[in-house]
């Protein structure tokens, strides 16, 4: 008999997490990830696999947890993703294998993302899974940003028997899994124990390299490297290009995040980095950073905590489970609400100008564009506003490599396939070429630009 | 053949120049072979420090040591200055970032650099000069015992004026009165470099304006990657936002707008304070206060 919901998810109450930076979900026992297992089909089909970025043998892994063989479960996993863990907190499932899954024709979808996350953390308690890795090839590949497109990236050709040596800008290598996804999302502990997975299998991860200036991409091809992957992120803010946002209190969602999350600012002054929050903090824009954002404000302390969209609630770009927590932990959602002007006194923010908005006509993107409405113009009171409208590409390379070519937001031009820029051995992958995406979207591509970096290899021996 | 890890940062050499403001030489030889004047670094001294942004005094690449100077104004540079010696190594150590000095050769250029901004500005003005300039050096500190580089600059510079807001040494009051003075002379200066507190460099700019001199200012805004992703370290220049780590450091001073760069520098005081006042109290020192 079919069971047609998803075997809950135990999680912190919301009145007690909105204070806290601990983990929200707790994960499943292993008798609720069997429970949960035996839901699965089994189709043949297995639309799910097709609906993974990374194309994981989902059937065959629900199987085994199902078989309670959960060593050769996160063994399967591991053949196609070096970073379960991390996916299974942060994908957007539903929208991937959960989204064609056939049971999600009639009833809930399996929970594969729980399942994932399962298997990644059972690893971790019991029996550690180091894939396979191929003799040397005596190939070296250098892999410049350690997100998740270059880790996956290192991790396939580390797998394939290259060396491979990931170039790090910040003191520790995971991107926005470590500066930018709030711990209570995402653990630290659980990033640096993927990373130290990778590194166990031999890739060499090198932290504080500014790549671009120490070496040039032409230099380290020169030097003993026989291809380069690129995958430096979208790490620019963008503003609101409106009056006041220079004003003290006002953040960019990078800055907001990397204060607390890498530099660890809600435990200030035990960690030296400060943050401030003040009684009511608004933040604009209405994805999942946006989310992430808010709810971090609430937990640094802010009585209120307010999201400010210009657009309806169906168009918000986050995930509907971080809306949803989010909601659950009292966020309040100022929609269809645009601000104008941030002002303040004496340098300090006090407030946001807003103005109201209705939906017209679809724009480029489908989504119904939003018009002011006129005359509708109020101020939301504010200490601190966190700006969460999106990133650039992160300058760095792009502007140092020469004949890289570039489209006209700055990102790096390569094929959706490979990973191939224009010049020749460098590959790109993730938010640098795509503009910001996920995280699974990002690992992606580095895990074909890795197939493609490979065959390089193997036709320039 | 790049690669492999260097990344013991350690300290190689630990002077103190006066009071409050040590010179360090710390072992990053990548650095010390690419980074250039005007360029800077973020170190961090350990698991728990913040990301520190430290303009590049020197680079020796012979020896792999990046020479920096370091005022002790707050929790984590005292941190550094007592309890990080010769041999020990700080955790981080990530550069150079930023982009560098633009150094041509101008003619008569001034070079200003007041208190702490004495040591960013010294590399430059010795750059200055090895291009072919007329160097006219003017360096200001609060009183004599806090003096400290006069040597390497009066090796650099055609013409020194040394300043004293005291008058314990040299001329009595601000570098400005010297940069004043000269303009008013009627000699054909090309450009400016200011360093200092941004009281300073704004006075400087405001005088070189009205005598229409390029000027140059280094900012040193409030920032926590350093690398262009924070956006913390933004400053209004000609009415648009800019980030000082990746556009600047160094901008045209008559175009900064130095009120808003002193607002955010003062944001995190209290904080600051907090920190300082905590770490005085462990080290049984008492309060800052």
């Amino acid at each position: 008999m079919i069971v047609e919901k998803q075997t809950p998810m135990r999680e912190q109450p919301p009145a007690e997490r909105r204070c806290n930076f601990n983990e929200v979900p707790y994960g499943y026992s292993e008798d609720e990830a069997i429970q949960e297992a035996q839901r699965c089909l089994q189709c043949a089909n297995a639309p799910c696999i097709g609906g993974c970025p990374v194309g994981i043998d989902i059937p065959r892994f629900i199987e085994h947890v199902k078989e309670r063989r959960f060593a050769e479960a996160i063994a399967t996993i591991k053949g196609a993703n070096d970073l379960p863990a991390v996916c299974g907190r942060v994908c957007p499932q539903e929208t991937q294998c959960q989204g064609v899954c056939t049971l999600g024709a009639r009833f809930e979808p399996v929970a594969i993302g729980r399942l994932e996350r399962f298997c990644a953390d059972w690893e971790a308690e019991n029996e550690p899974c180091c894939p396979e890795v191929s003799p040397d090839t005596s190939r070296r590949v250098a892999v410049i940003g350690a997100g998740p497109a270059g880790l996956t990236a290192a991790g396939e050709l580390r797998k394939r028997g290259h060396a491979v040596t990931v170039y790090e800008l910040l003191h520790e290598a995971g991107g926005v899994l470590m500066y930018g996804i709030p711990e209570f999302r995402l653990p630290k502990t659980i990033v640096r124990r993927e990373v130290d997975a990778l590194c166990q299998m031999g890739v060499e991860i090198l932290v504080n390299k500014v790549v671009g200036q120490i070496y040039t991409v032409d230099e380290l091809l020169a030097n003993g490297y026989d291809a380069v992957f690129i995958g430096t992120g979208a790490g620019l803010p963008r503003f609101l290009g409106i009056p006041g946002e220079n004003l003290n209190g006002v953040y960019s969602a990078n800055e907001f995040l990397t204060r607390t999350n890498l530099m660890r600012a809600y435990r200030f002054p035990e960690y030296d980095t400060p943050i401030k929050i003040g009684e009511r903090a608004v933040t604009v824009g209405g994805g999942n950073v946006a989310m992430d954002s808010s709810r971090t404000a609430l937990r640094l302390g802010a009585a209120e905590s307010i999201i400010v969209y210009r657009r309806g609630e169906e168009e918000l770009p986050a995930r509907a489970e971080e809306v949803h927590h989010a909601k659950e932990e009292g966020i309040r959602f100022q929609l269809l609400t645009n601000p104008i002007e941030l002002i303040g006194e004496d340098g300090r923010l006090t407030g946001v100008r807003c103005v109201r908005m209705e939906l017209g006509e679809p724009d480029d993107s489908g989504r119904r564009r939003p018009v002011p409405i006129e005359g509708s113009e109020f101020v939301v009171e504010a200490d601190t506003v966190v700006i969460a409208i999106g990133n650039g590409p992160h300058p760095l390379i792009p502007q140092t490599t020469e004949g890289l070519e570039l489209n006209r937001w700055g990102n790096i031009v390569a094929d959706p396939e490979t990973g191939q820029t224009s010049k020749v051995g460098v590959f790109a992958g993730g938010d640098i070429v795509t503009g910001a995406a996920t995280v699974i979207e990002a690992m992606g591509a580095g895990k074909r630009a890795a197939a493609a970096i490979d065959a390089f290899l193997s036709d320039n021996r | 053949m790049i690669g492999g890890s260097d990344a013991v940062y350690e300290i190689l050499s630990k002077e103190t120049l006066a009071p409050a403001i040590r010179e360090y030489v710390i072992h990053a030889p990548e650095v010390a072979r690419t980074g250039k004047p005007g360029q800077f670094i973020v170190l961090r001294l350990h698991e728990r420090g913040e990301r520190i942004p430290l303009t590049i005094v020197e680079c020796n690449p012979e020896a792999g040591g990046v020479t920096l100077v370091v005022q002790e104004v707050g929790k984590s540079t005292r941190e550094m200055g007592d309890r990080f010696h010769v041999g020990d190594a700080v955790l981080d150590f990530a550069g150079p970032l930023g982009e560098p000095s633009e150094i041509e050769r101008y003619g008569t250029v001034v070079c200003v650099g007041g208190g702490v901004g004495i040591a960013p500005i010294y590399p430059i003005t010795r750059a200055l000069k090895q291009a072919g300039n007329t160097v006219i050096g003017i360096i200001g500190y609060r009183s004599r015992e806090l003096m400290f580089y006069h040597d390497k600059f009066q090796a650099v510079c055609d013409e020194l004026h040394v300043m004293t807001n005291d008058g314990s040494y040299g001329g009595k009051g601000f570098v400005s009165d010297p940069l004043r003075t000269i303009l008013e002379s009627g000699r054909d200066v090309a450009r400016v470099w200011a360093i200092g507190p941004a009281i300073m460099m704004k006075v400087c700019s405001d005088i070189t304006r009205e005598f229409d001199v390029p000027t140059v200012v280094s900012l040193n805004s409030v920032m926590i990657d350093g690398t262009g992703m924070c956006g913390g370290c933004r400053v209004n220049v000609g009415g648009e936002a800019r980030f000082a780590c990746v556009d600047g450091p160094e901008f045209d001073g008559h175009q900064v707008d130095f009120d808003l760069l002193m607002s955010r520098q003062g944001y995190y005081a209290d904080e600051e304070a907090c920190s300082l006042d905590r770490y005085l109290t462990a080290a049984g020192e008492g309060t800052a206060t």
